[in-house]
């Protein structure tokens, strides 16, 4: 099966590098899927979940919020705002964060408060939404049906 | 001489000053190790972001019509300086060596040149000078986050568009060895991507690899795609910077806590050596002190049987 070139980096560090099968990316467009040899494209992502899929691995969860993508020479190169691995994620502290941003939302506050506590409302939900998918998925998955044709 | 309870104490209150030392000395070193990699795990995302950047450019024929970052201002009427330094003196000549090539910088440029600093001894520095000063941030924390600078990516990002800064300068600390940093000053902004050796922190760039590909597929487009990837990359600038110079600080520290370290531990020794000698010549003193009253005793007392003899015979 074909492989392409994944990396996933912060400015702070690289959360994921490796040959991959499969890369599902939230682009400001909608999600988009990248393959092995994809014609190369940059495009801006949001908030959302990045999967990437491997055989015979478990797929990987990374919640990203913001950056963007290149895709270029059967390579692909996320650079991300801020990126962490569903594994990583602290579901205690997102759900702490979560229930103060909600809180505060209904307060009356000032419009530049209001768009801080939603942010980080969108952020805190990301994060439990990933990580809760980790937890819902099977530990490994069935390995990918062989392209025919090829 | 001084007496040797006086010598005690001083020996006593060195030792305490060595172990203050030998601690801010340990802690200079870890937190120095730390912020060199921080500093090291920036790097990927800078190169691929400059990789990013170069790619985009090369498809364009005027890359300076790409992006306001990316213009090259007609004439430059204002310059804008940011100066880093620390919070904290104790750090040898971290900071003056900064901000004195942050003074020479301003003294060669004709332009009226304004300042932004980052920590509170170049802002006193340059309050004494009388410069102008347009902001100043408070000295940031010893781990810095990206998160931390982004006010600072701000304020000069939306400057330079302004107009109020023709050009943006960074004068910061190169982190080179633990024994050598290197205070320099360099372009910040605009962004000129021919140009990499006068840009700041430009030893994290990778050489510009003009290599032909087909034409992006942009989502949405150029414009809107350098629109978040310049001043991402402006803000990963100045996160560079900061922790370059965290790192300088924190070994100019443990440099020189060390040399007060060594300083006091001589000094103990050599006060040690000035109290044995006094509490010996104390102890003989002391010692003649009740051999000569014993002396003077026995003679006294011979005098006295002279004298009482001497009557007694009379």
């Amino acid at each position: 099966m074909d492989t392409i070139y994944c990396e996933v980096v912060t400015a702070e560090r690289i959360i994921y590098a490796g040959d991959v099968n499969e890369v599902l990316a939230p682009g400001v467009w909608g999600q988009l899927g990248i393959l092995p040899r994809h014609a190369p494209l940059i495009t801006s992502l949001t908030e959302g979940e990045l999967i990437i899929r491997k055989e015979g691995h478990e797929d990987e969860l990374i919640a990203i919020h913001g950056g963007f993508m290149e895709v270029r020479g059967n390579r692909v190169t996320v650079l991300a705002d801020t990126a962490e691995r569903a594994e990583e994620i602290d579901i205690a502290r997102a759900e702490a964060a979560k229930a103060r941003a909600e809180a505060l939302l209904k307060q009356p506050v000032s419009e530049e408060e209001f768009e801080r506590a939603r942010a980080a409302l969108r952020r805190a939900t990301l994060r439990l939404r990933v990580a809760e998918r980790r937890r819902r998925w099977p530990r490994q998955r069935p390995p990918m049906p062989a392209s025919e044709g090829r | 001489m001084a007496s040797t309870r006086e010598l005690r104490r001083r020996i006593r209150s060195v030792k305490n000053i060595s172990q203050v030392t030998k601690a801010m000395q340990m802690v200079a070193a870890s937190k120095m190790r730390r912020a060199q990699e921080r500093a090291l795990a920036t790097r990927p995302y800078s190169e691929r972001a400059w990789h990013v950047l170069t790619n985009l450019a090369s498809q364009r024929e005027e890359t300076e019509e790409l992006h306001p970052l990316l213009r090259r201002p007609a004439q430059i009427r204002t310059i804008g300086m940011i100066l880093i330094t620390g919070d904290r003196g104790l750090c040898g000549g971290y900071n003056h060596n900064v901000i004195q090539a942050a003074i020479e910088s301003m003294a060669e440029s004709k332009v009226p040149v304004k300042l932004i600093t980052v920590g509170r001894k170049g802002r006193e520095a340059m309050l004494r000078l009388g410069r102008d000063i347009v902001a100043e941030f408070p000295g940031l924390p010893d781990q810095p986050s990206v998160t931390d600078v982004i006010p600072l990516a701000r304020l000069v990002v939306d400057g330079f568009r302004q107009g109020t800064f023709d050009l943006v300068r960074l004068a910061y600390t190169d982190f080179i060895n633990t024994l050598v940093q290197k205070p320099v000053v360099r372009r910040l902004l605009p962004v000129l991507i021919g140009a990499v050796e006068e840009e700041a922190m430009y030893e994290y760039i990778p050489g510009y690899e003009p290599e032909a590909v087909a034409e992006y597929i942009y989502e949405p487009d150029p414009h809107t795609i350098l629109d978040t990837v310049v001043p991402r990359f402006i803000e990963l600038r100045l996160y560079q910077a900061v922790l370059e110079s965290v790192a300088s600080e924190h070994s100019a520290r443990m440099v020189s806590m060390q040399n007060a370290t060594n300083n006091a531990l001589e000094l103990i020794d050599e006060l040690t050596l000035t109290y044995n000698r006094a509490r010996q010549q104390d102890i003989t003193s002391e010692m003649l002190d009740i051999a000569g009253g014993a002396e003077a005793l026995r003679q006294a007392r011979e005098r006295q049987a002279q004298e009482r003899s001497a009557q007694g015979y009379r």
